[in-house]
């Protein structure tokens, strides 16, 4: 078989599988709203003109190409394998979400919807998903958690400031994933002029295939970064994981490269032995929610369970498809790092490099603290910077017991 | 011939339309499930649906989503929904049970172990929501083998194509979703509903069911016009709320909704 026939980037097959994971379980209701999407998408992502204003929105909206930074001072402090930075902190909003909301923004224009609608954790792809909404001029509708909403008051004022309405979830957990129901029981009822957004690597296909494909642009630059500033791949490539949408969006351009050890972190919340985390790569066992079927953390029932990270946007009891298959493939690695690890990592790389990284981002800084060690001064590796602090500031007040 | 059949025969020899009520079990506690199937089944109910509480039931509107909340809270899922069937077959072994619900709760017990445990509670029939025929080659198999009928949902904006293809994996009886939106929402159209059941017809000769939307009896009396069946859920499962703190009230209260609906289906 050619080299290119075993290619690991020609997933998913035309139904949306990922060798057994990924697929389309839905509703009937929405059955013609993702075929009508799956069509849309692959008219529109081959089409030079739609290529072009994508590429257009990325340089000159998004800020891109982000840089891959070379973290000296930190890498000499650690000792062992050189660390280079994705700065996806660097783009507009402040992280890796909008590669993926400018690029469904613009198909959404393309279908003729007038509406977009969104569900966040965090609120990061909120605020993106209502920063493209207010430069296109689109009616926006973000569902939060209500539990998130009072965790992330910034970003929910963000979002209104950007002309959106957030919609507190108040059923279930009231947190991302119930946030992700409404979401699609709102899109079921207004199929005819609303698009939803989905924020990351899951969800019924195309979701999962589109979102990597706007987010593969993280990789791409990154691995042609890597033969510009070192002449060859790195050791390891690192990037967190709640649904997986910044770490497939590194690591698929890498996939080929079988010599470069993909890394995906979980939130490992209190430590994955206390049951009380957001690991179900680690931890679970595969299910079926929110469309796809894949790795998720569920009781002996099949009821899906309440997740515990200190990073909201890893607060998600499922993970993409592609990851559930790329760990079954043994292609990728996934391991978890807890909050106390990723709280170090945090105040590490803010105290050494002058970067304040999101707490999503730590955990894949943490394990980079880790890794970095163990290897030789001649290596080195890429952690994606998937995106910055300011919004978990808050948070990391309150832990230290200051009121900010 | 399946308990669904039979039923629906005897219906259409009658010249009558089924009514198929919908509750949660262990809405608002697992003791009042049984009875409360009892009474909606002397009250005129000819099918029962039976809700199996998920905890994320993405195409339930809020009435049933709280529904299983209460349920969850309650600790009711798939093996204790099953007790419940088994303990209605010692008094009614003629009424067919639906159960509707979502695919994960079934998977973690094992399709094939559910389909047999089903079977041998006196399950009739399974309509997994989450579940289109394109992804269910293993649940059609354990059915099958189970003499269990698979119940496939048809909505507003099903193809033509999908709704043949629909059709070919469906049995029992198949389920029209009157509009688009979650089960609860308020709007029915009952000259598009007809005229969609009527496109259904073309594809296939089981009973069409219609559910969505329907909340009492002149809705319910019109969608029987056209309709083989009615389903009735938010209607029913939001005065199961409202008498959540008097449980014992449930049974005769919603049996005499059940018979307001039955008389003007009957008209």
């Amino acid at each position: 078989m050619s080299e290119e026939l075993q290619s690991l980037k020609a997933m998913p097959d035309e139904q949306g599988h990922f060798g057994p994971y990924g697929g389309r379980f839905v509703p009937e209701t929405l059955f013609g709203p993702i075929e009508e999407l799956c069509a849309a998408y692959e008219r529109y992502r081959n089409d030079p003109e739609f290529i072009a204003e994508l590429e257009y929105d990325l340089k000159q909206f998004v800020g891109r190409p982000s840089p891959l930074y070379f973290a000296e001072r930190w890498s000499r402090k650690l000792g062992g394998a050189r660390i280079y930075l994705k700065r996806e902190d660097l783009n507009h909003t402040g992280a890796h979400k909008v590669n993926n909301t400018v690029g469904q923004a613009l198909l959404a224009k393309r279908m003729g919807k007038t509406r977009i609608i969104a569900e966040t954790g965090a609120g990061q792809h909120g605020v993106a998903s209502a920063t493209v909404a207010a430069r296109m001029g689109l009616e926006c509708v973000v569902y939060m958690g209500a539990e998130d909403i009072k965790r992330q008051a910034i970003n929910v004022y963000r979002m209104r400031l950007l002309g959106a309405t957030v919609v507190p979830v108040t059923s279930g957990s009231q947190t991302l994933k119930d946030a992700l129901n409404e979401a699609m029981r709102d899109w079921v009822t207004h199929i005819d002029d609303t698009f939803y957004i989905i924020g990351t690597v899951a969800g019924p296909h195309p979701y999962p295939a589109m979102v990597r494909d706007f987010q593969t642009i993280v990789g791409r630059e990154a691995r042609a970064q890597c033969l510009e500033q070192e002449g060859r791949l790195p050791a390891a490539v690192i990037a967190c994981v709640g649904g997986g949408s910044n770490a497939i969006g590194i690591f698929h351009p890498f996939l080929d490269d079988r010599e470069v050890r993909l890394i995906g972190v979980e939130g490992g919340g209190d430590g994955v032995a206390s049951g009380r985390h957001a690991a179900p790569l680690s931890a679970g066992r595969p299910g079926v929610l929110h469309g796809n079927r894949t790795y998720l953390m569920e009781d002996e029932d099949g009821q899906i369970m309440e997740t515990h990270s200190i990073s909201a946007g890893l607060d998600y009891p499922g993970v993409g498809p592609e990851h559930a298959w790329l760990k079954d493939m043994g292609r990728a690695e996934y391991t978890a790092i807890t909050d106390t690890e990723a709280l170090t990592a945090f105040h590490d790389l803010t105290r050494t490099e002058g970067i304040m990284p999101a707490l999503e981002s730590s955990h894949a800084l943490a394990e980079a603290m880790k890794l970095a060690p163990t290897l030789s001064a001649d290596q080195f590796i890429v952690v994606n910077l998937s995106g910055r602090g300011d919004k978990d500031i808050h948070t990391v007040a309150a832990l230290e017991g200051i009121s900010v | 011939m399946s308990r669904i059949a039979t039923r629906f025969s005897a219906l259409r020899s009658a010249g009558r339309k089924a009514l198929i009520p919908f509750v949660t079990a262990g809405d608002p506690n697992p003791t009042i499930t049984v009875p409360l199937m009892h009474a909606m089944v002397a009250a005129g109910a000819d099918l029962i649906e039976l809700g199996v509480p998920f905890s994320d039931p993405m195409a339930d509107g809020p009435v049933i989503q709280r529904s299983a909340e209460r349920a969850l809270a309650q600790k009711v899922g798939l093996r204790q929904l099953l007790a419940m069937v088994a303990e209605f077959r010692h008094q009614d072994s003629e009424t067919p049970v639906i159960l509707m619900g979502y695919l994960n709760p079934i998977e973690a017990m094992g399709a094939a172990t559910f389909a047999k445990a089903a079977a041998e509670a006196g399950v009739d029939g399974v309509l997994t929501v989450d579940l289109p025929p394109e992804e269910g080659g293993t649940m059609a198999e354990v059915c099958h083998a189970a003499d269990l009928d698979q119940i496939f949902l048809i909505g507003p904006t099903t193809m033509d194509r999908r709704i043949q293809s629909i059709c070919d994996h469906a049995s029992g009886f198949v389920y029209y979703v009157s509009f688009k939106g979650v089960t609860g929402a308020s709007h029915l159209d009952t000259a598009d509903v007809a005229s969609h059941v009527a496109q259904i017809r073309a594809h296939t000769t089981l009973p069409v069911g219609v559910g969505f939307g329907i909340k009492d009896g002149a809705t319910a009396a019109a969608v029987a016009q056209f309709a083989d069946a009615v389903v009735v859920g938010s209607a029913i499962v939001a005065r199961i709320e409202a008498l959540a703190a008097t449980p014992e009230r449930i049974p005769a209260e919603i049996g005499t909704f059940i018979g307001e609906l039955r008389t003007a289906i009957d008209s």
